[in-house]
């Protein structure tokens, strides 16, 4: 597939902002959509309106085979081992303080300590920080280095006898570097701490195997990787998922409800209370399709690919940028640039940029710490997928410079 | 004569519509915030810092004949242009006159919609403060 074709795809990328072409470059916040999952989201709402599992009549079949070939492609996007690890979720926060309450329960006692990186967002720390108050546990952080690379080499002397779980994101979303998860893994591993990796910008722009990877919990959010808002995914390995209760009662999560006891429905319904956005769900299927063949499609990839050398070079070569996340090797990068220009409010600088009409992201990117270890009130941040080209990052370039000259 | 408050009014009105493009109007408002005089480090305090912006604005005020006169800073610049606009318009007024003001001018200039939701809620708060001092000093 050429750029041009997958960008017909995506009717929002067509639209004009205040009379310019649109620049899109804030998909790390949320993605566009394309057709087919627009059109599945139609179905299943406007066709397919039953509520799921539940009812024995044709529509409600139909939408219960829709959310369910959903789990399917999603245990197949991320090679998971069975169905059954696939927890449907309204997104990553959901996921992670899914995780963060009933693995608290099944396995925190006080005293014991969690690990975040000290570049996760908000939703992989405060889920944490709340399981910790609750159970008496420590909250320890995995610092980064200037250069935005996770040190890892901290590790060994992080990890002690009381550590029991590590919240990693696959891919900042400030720093967008990618991290060695499946060395970090492997290291926790070794001393008994689970790993939860946080995927939201990860499944966008590398290849996930879970199994490969090892990690006992990922989670993502749809809307990042073209799906419906408000769907999410939790994997979990299943004897870990086994021995978590549940986080919310109600609804299909049960087997059978008595005043004097409840049991809970297996796995993955356990963790489903309450009726699910299966309208959202369903599209995740044509949603991952598209992922799955754009991050193994060669001419999409060295497009992107080009586009993001473009950017770095340009970025670092003006002496106004700060640009955070500069990994030693290039190809760990993915094409997601946060920066500061002196002596310029990276609001004003959003807000000038959208005049333009290029939309991009400002602020704290919802990753406080990060912004105080890199003392900056907030970063611009540019982020493309790969239905962006090398054309609209050099018209980037050029609103870019212009608008830092009107503020500075 | 001086100029009513509602004929100032009328000019930044007029003033603004002759721009017809938004980033010439961002240029007017930067050129304002430039042209604001100095604001002292010393008055970048807490109780000057007005609430619901996201970036920090300062507006101190004195008393000069019985007319309030403002001066403002903001880390932002197209912010601080913003501050500048309302201080074009209502400092060196009287506090009753402040006061019976609509404020509607800021409507008319269609600054609010083409704001962020953050700067338009900053603007509100900007106006809120102004007020608030014109009535603590009626």
């Amino acid at each position: 597939m050429d750029v041009s074709e997958l960008r017909r795809l995506f009717p929002a990328l067509e639209r004009k902002i205040y009379g310019h072409d649109l620049i899109y470059f804030d998909n790390a916040a949320t993605s566009q959509r394309p057709r087919q999952v627009i059109d599945e989201w139609n179905r299943i709402t406007v066709m397919c309106n039953a509520n799921i599992h539940r009812a024995v009549h044709l529509m409600s079949e139909e939408a219960t085979a829709a959310y369910e070939d959903a789990r399917e492609s999603v245990r197949a996007f991320l090679n998971a081992e069975s169905r059954e690890e696939i927890v449907f979720t309204s997104g990553v926060t959901a996921s992670v303080n899914l995780v963060a309450f009933s693995f608290g329960e099944a396995f925190i006692t006080e005293g014991d300590e969690v690990i975040v990186a000290e570049s996760e967002h908000h939703s992989d720390i405060v889920p944490w920080q709340m399981m910790c108050a609750r159970k008496g546990a420590v909250l320890k952080v995995l610092p980064v280095d200037d250069s935005g690379r996770l040190m890892t080499e901290k590790l060994e002397t992080l990890i002690t006898d009381r550590t029991k779980i590590l919240a990693v994101a696959h891919i900042s979303n400030v720093l967008g570097i990618v991290n060695p998860v499946k060395d970090i893994v492997r290291i926790c591993h070794d001393r008994g701490v689970a790993v939860l990796v946080d995927g939201a910008q990860g499944v966008v722009h590398a290849k996930v195997d879970v199994q490969d990877m090892g990690c006992d919990f990922y989670a993502f959010s749809g809307h990042k990787i073209y799906a419906a808002p408000g769907t999410g995914v939790l994997y979990g390995k299943r004897k870990l998922l086994d021995r978590m209760p549940p986080y919310m009662g109600g609804g299909e999560m049960v087997g059978t409800v008595r005043f004097s006891g409840t049991t809970y429905a297996p796995l993955p319904l356990k963790f489903e209370a309450g009726t699910q956005n299966f309208a959202g769900a369903a599209t995740l299927k044509p949603a991952l399709e598209l992922a799955s063949e754009l991050v193994s499609d060669i001419k999409i990839c060295s497009a992107l690919d080009e586009a993001r050398d473009f950017l770095m070079d340009d970025l670092m070569s003006d002496g106004r940028i700060r640009l955070y996340g500069v990994p030693e090797n290039r190809a760990d990068k993915i094409p997601l640039f946060s920066f500061a220009v002196d002596g310029v409010h990276h609001e004003d600088l959003a807000l000038v940029l959208d005049k333009m009409g290029v939309a991009v992201r400002s602020g704290q990117m919802c990753a406080e710490p990060l912004m105080d270890r890199y003392g900056v009130t907030g970063m611009v941040r540019a982020s493309l997928a790969p239905y962006n080209t090398l054309a609209e990052a050099e018209a980037f370039v050029k609103c870019l410079k212009k608008a830092v000259n009107m503020l500075s | 004569m001086e100029k009513s408050l509602s004929e100032v009014e009328n000019e930044v009105v007029d003033e603004f519509s002759m721009f017809d493009e938004w980033l010439d109007k961002y240029e007017y408002l930067i050129s304002l915030g430039k042209s604001l005089g100095d604001y002292p480090e010393d008055k970048r305090t807490e109780d000057r810092l007005i609430k619901g912006c996201q970036s920090r604005v300062w507006l101190d005020y004195k008393i000069e004949d019985g007319k309030v006169v403002f001066n403002a800073d903001s880390d932002a610049i197209i912010t601080k242009g913003i501050i500048s606009l309302l201080i074009k318009i209502y400092s060196g007024r009287r506090p009753d006159e402040i006061i019976a003001s609509d404020f509607s001018v800021v409507d008319r200039i269609g600054l609010k919609e083409n704001l962020s939701p953050t700067r338009a809620n900053g603007l509100v708060s900007m106006i809120a403060k102004i007020k608030e001092v014109a009535a603590e000093n009626l």
